[in-house]
C-alpha cells in the first residue's frame, strides 16, 4: 500500500520530519529526554523507560502484524550476528550508562535544553559513528560475521505462524508491566 | 490544550503513542522508526567537510550514503518536537550538568562534558556495531520480532545496568 507515496522523496522528507516531531514530543512528555530518568532506570529505581518501551512494543507489534497479515505493509527485520548484535549491544550499553541518553533521546534532550547532550553527547556519538565507518571493513570480515544468523525473526526460527509468537509475547509484556506496577505499589 | 501543557504524561500513554507512530511509519513511509543511521550520515557529511571527498570512499558511507533523507529529518523532528513539548509545559531550561550527575560528581561543567563525549563515542560506535539503537532495535526491531533486535535490546540493558551500577555505586 502507498508505494507511490513511499517513492515520493519530498513527501517522505516531510513525513520523516512530522513523525520525528511527534516522536520527540512524546519522548519529552514521557520524561525520557531527562538524564536523571534514564540513569535511574539503569540503576533499577525508576522503570519509566522500560514502561514506555514495552507499551510501545506491544501496541506497535499488534498493529504492524495485523497490517502485515492484511497485506498492507512489509516488515524489515534487521540482520544480525552474535558478534554484531551482542557485542555491539554491550558497547552501546556502556555508552548508554556513561552518556545517560541514547541517539533518539539525545536529540530530544537537546530540544529540552540539555547542554551536555548538545556539547558532549552529540559530538561524541558522531565521532563514534565515524570511528565505526573507519573500522567497518576490518570488523565486517571478522567480528561482525561471528555466529551470523541474518534477518531471521522469532516466528521464522520457531517455524510457526507469526501470531503464535505475537500473542504470547504481548501477553507476557502486559503481565510484566502489571507486575512492575504492583511491585512498585506500597 | 491543557493536556499538552502537562510536564509529564503517563508512560503508557507515551508508549501507546509511539506504538501508533510506528504503524503510521510502516504504512506511509514503508520503514520502521529509527534514529542512529542519521548520525552515520551526519558523520559522513562532517568527514567530507574535514577530509574531502576521499572519506566518501569508505564502504560504510556507500552503504549509508551521507544525504538528507527520511531518517535524518526524523531526528531533526525529534529536537523540534521535544522543544515544543518543553515550551508548552514550561520545563525548557538550559542545563549543563544534570541533577543525578551533580549529586554524585559535583557541579563542574568540564567533567560532565568530557564524560558525555566519551559515553557518546561508545554509544555511536556500539549503535553502528549492533546495527541499531534503542529506537531501531529496542522498539522497532523487537516489535517485528527480529532475533537481532531482541539480542541487541537485552545487551543494551545488560551493558547499561552494569555500567550505571559501576559508575554510581562503585565510583561515586
Amino acid at each position: 500500500m502507498f508505494t507511490k507515496l513511499h517513492q515520493n522523496g519530498k513527501m517522505q522528507l516531510l513525513l520523516g520530519l512530522g513523525l520525528g516531531v511527534a516522536f520527540g514530543f512524546l519522548l519529552q512528555k514521557g520524561g525520557v529526554t531527562d538524564y536523571d530518568v534514564i540513569v535511574r532506570q539503569l540503576l533499577l529505581v525508576d522503570f519509566t523507560v522500560v514502561k514506555i518501551m514495552l507499551s510501545a512494543v506491544v501496541t506497535g507489534m499488534l498493529g504492524i502484524h495485523l497490517m502485515r497479515s492484511l497485506g498492507w505493509i512489509r516488515l524489515s527485520p534487521k540482520p544480525g550476528s552474535l558478534g554484531s548484535s551482542m557485542l555491539g549491544g554491550l558497547i552501546f550499553g556502556a555508552g548508554f550508562a556513561i552518556l545517560g541518553y541514547c541517539p533518539g533521546t539525545v536529540a530530544g534532550a537537546i530540544g529540552s535544553g540539555a547542554m551536555d547532550a548538545l556539547a558532549g553527547g552529540l559530538p561524541g556519538i558522531l565521532a563514534g559513528a565515524a570511528a565505526f565507518a573507519v573500522l567497518y571493513p576490518g570488523l565486517n570480515r571478522t567480528i561482525l560475521a561471528w555466529k551470523d544468523f541474518g534477518p531471521v525473526t522469532l516466528p521464522e526460527l520457531l517455524r510457526v505462524n507469526p501470531w503464535a509468537v505475537v500473542l504470547p509475547v504481548a501477553g507476557l509484556i502486559v503481565l510484566l508491566l502489571y507486575w512492575l506496577e504492583s511491585a512498585a505499589a506500597p | 490544550m491543557e493536556y499538552l501543557e502537562l510536564s509529564r504524561w503517563s508512560p503508557y500513554a507515551v508508549g501507546i503513542g509511539i506504538g501508533i507512530l510506528s504503524w503510521i511509519s510502516f504504512l506511509l513511509s514503508g520503514q520502521p522508526l529509527a534514529s542512529s543511521t542519521a548520525f552515520t550520515r551526519t558523520a559522513g557529511f562532517l568527514e567530507r567537510l574535514l577530509l574531502g571527498k576521499k572519506a566518501m570512499e569508505r564502504p560504510y558511507y556507500q552503504k549509508f550514503v551521507p544525504k538528507i533523507e527520511w531518517g535524518w529529518m526524523l531526528v531533526v523532528g525529534v529536537v523540534i518536537g521535544a522543544f515544543i513539548s518543553a515550551q508548552l509545559s514550561g520545563t525548557f531550561r538550559s542545563c549543563w550538568v544534570p541533577g543525578m550527575w551533580e549529586g554524585a560528581f559535583g557541579a563542574a561543567t568540564w567533567p560532565r562534558l568530557l564524560t558525555a563525549f566519551g559515553g557518546g563515542v561508545l554509544m555511536g560506535l556500539g549503535a553502528r556495531w549492533a546495527g541499531g539503537c534503542t529506537s531501531g532495535h529496542g522498539i522497532s526491531g523487537t516489535m517485528q520480532l527480529a532475533l537481532s533486535s531482541w539480542i541487541a535490546a537485552v545487551s543494551f540493558f545488560v551493558g547499561g545496568i552494569a555500567g550505571a551500577l559501576l559508575i554510581f555505586k562503585a565510583m561515586a
